[in-house]
């Protein structure tokens, strides 16, 4: 029986601290890590929560990023609940174990720090390792603040344990500017978050000796196709699953998320699409800009970057003019992969609004309320022009000549 | 030479990869490709020969799986010593051993991979690789002599 861990309830925690809260609250089993800044808290604190008796579970320490995340595998399988936390070159070096681990349908959970990718070396938050990891068949879930990194690891388990789902998830927060910043969290007390993420109910655990079994069999041309479209629909159904999810968590907290998030877009004609801190710099951008300005500027935030909530965007900017798709991540010469999932959305729209790509905050650099400002303008001038009257790709915050790629004349 | 109607009554090898033809749609396979090795209740199934267990469908056991194999081991009963040297090393499980008897190897899993020749102690060796398209009989009218002790 864990000794109890006293709560106040109004905390002072930053982001790391908040999702190794969650850990704890969640009764994780196991924990194998091999901790790599800025994440390093989070599986230090569970660490700690281990060795003081806080929590009834296991800290597995092994040699490397692909060792942990077979070691979650492992534990996962023998029907564990299992969590692990990485940034950057640490999840790059998983990245093998994670198509392991959502192809086996095991549902890990491992909160991700976005961290820049080195080369050049950076400890710094960009968005290069969650962009890394988008094709792997997790659900991907992100934090903008320290109280959504607790309220999502909470939602994480629920979600990816759900035996409909049974997918793993990662909780995506930014480095340092929300892993590190400490920031008012209301913690939910442990009975009430156990209850809602419940007790592990195991499917095919590998510890039921009377129901042997294989994971990580062997598929060629006659059957890998199917294991991957039925792992690939059960990503796209999880959305119902995560609507539900959130649905639950609202009536316990109060606080409320959905799988796309609009801030001030019920009248806007121009649009920042963002995801992570930028979110908050753009919605008081926006706000700003409305009162100032008289833009009628508004935000809308992926809060479910996998399964990418395609439906959900084209809803959310479809009476939109203009709009700002931001990159935190080096395109390596293409337009953003995430301009050109948002573009791809709303190409089918009827009203096929302007959408221009940025790239912005590589290795951390700052990005100001001003720029998001100065963006905002950029695409009031698209709308009141009726075409794109800059490069349709744009580096914002750059030192040097500016830097831009493509025109278009369409009208 | 082996006896080769001796998985005459066993599922074992069975089935060619790749012949089924009954293949069921995505909606159908398992969660994550994972598989039961057994039909029905495995506990104590430790204890029971391979021949007795009740081996589900996706278990290798009853596919033929060693297609690819090039070279193969052959079996000479008359110098092997039952020293169990080479059912100890397969990586295959392809040993086939009763009560301490060697009984020969079996062609459906093995792989070639030589190992249980290169362990055989006797002289001359007891498992000798030969290409795969060697009749058993040619193969052990052709073994060695023992070779004599150099002074």
């Amino acid at each position: 029986m864990a000794v109890k861990y006293d709560l106040n309830e109004r905390e002072v925690w930053d982001g790391n601290f908040a999702a190794s809260q969650s850990l704890r609250q969640a009764k994780v089993d196991v924990v194998a890590a091999y901790p790599i800044t800025p994440s390093t808290p989070i599986v230090e604190n569970y660490g700690s929560y281990v060795a003081n008796g806080y929590v009834d579970g296991e800290f597995v320490m092994v040699e490397s990023e692909h060792a942990a995340m077979s070691a979650c595998v492992g534990a996962s399988a023998s029907g564990g609940r299992v969590s692990t936390a990485t940034s950057s070159q640490g999840f790059a070096l998983m990245v093998e174990v994670l198509y392991q681990a959502s192809g086996m349908r095991l549902p890990i959970v491992l909160n991700v720090v976005n961290r820049a990718l080195a080369s050049p070396l950076n400890v710094r938050g960009d968005h290069s390792d969650m962009y890394l990891g988008r094709d792997s068949g997790w659900i991907q879930v992100d934090a903008f603040n320290a109280q959504e990194a607790y309220d999502l690891a909470l939602c994480a388990f629920k979600i990816g344990e759900n035996h409909t789902v049974r997918l793993p998830v990662m909780v995506h927060q930014d480095g340092f500017i929300t892993s590190h910043t400490a920031q008012n969290v209301y913690p939910l007390s442990d009975e009430v978050a156990y209850d809602f993420v419940g007790d592990f109910k195991p499917v095919d655990d590998m510890l039921d000796f009377s129901r042997p079994i294989t994971y990580g069999a062997q598929t060629e041309e006659d059957w890998h196709f199917e294991h991957k479209a039925r792992q690939h629909k059960a990503l796209f159904d999880s959305r119902e699953v995560i609507d539900a999810v959130f649905a639950e968590f609202e009536k316990i907290s109060g606080r409320a998320y959905k799988r796309v998030e609009s801030y001030d877009m019920e009248d806007a004609e121009v649009a920042i699409v963002a995801l992570g801190t930028t979110v908050e710099t753009a919605r008081v951008a926006a706000s700003e800009l409305r009162s100032e300005d008289g833009i009628k500027a508004g935000v809308v935030a992926i809060r479910n970057f996998r399964p990418f909530p395609f439906d959900k965007v084209r809803e959310a900017l479809a009476n939109v003019k203009s709009i700002a798709v931001l990159d935190r991540s080096s395109p390596g010469g293409a337009m953003g992969a995430f301009f050109n999932e948002v573009s791809a959305a709303i190409y089918s729209t009827p009203n096929r609004p302007l959408v221009t790509n940025y790239i912005y905050g590589l290795g951390g650099r700052d990005f100001s309320i001003e720029e998001a400002k100065r963006i905002f303008k950029e695409q009031k001038e698209n709308a009141d022009a009726g075409h794109i009257m800059t490069d349709i790709q744009q580096f914002s915050g750059l030192r040097g000549p500016s830097l831009g790629f493509f025109k278009t004349k369409r009208g | 030479m082996q006896d080769l109607k001796l998985l005459a009554n066993d599922k074992r090898g069975k089935t060619e990869l790749g012949s089924r033809r009954d293949l069921v749609g995505w909606h159908e396979v398992t969660q994550g490709s994972i598989l039961p090795s057994f039909d029905g209740d495995a506990i104590g199934i430790a204890l029971k020969k391979a021949e007795e267990r009740v081996y589900s469908n996706f278990n290798s056991y009853t596919a033929t799986v060693a297609s690819w194999r090039v070279q193969k081991p052959v079996f000479n009963i008359d110098v092997c010593i039952d020293c169990q040297n080479c059912w100890v090393w397969c990586p295959d499980s392809s040993i086939l051993s009763r009560d301490k008897q060697m009984m020969g190897i079996d062609y459906d899993h093995c792989k070639g991979c030589q190992v249980c020749s290169e362990v055989c102690p006797t002289n001359p060796k007891s498992l000798l690789m030969f290409n795969e398209y060697v009749q058993l009989e040619d193969a052990l009218a052709s073994w060695p002599e023992k070779k004599k002790k150099e002074k």
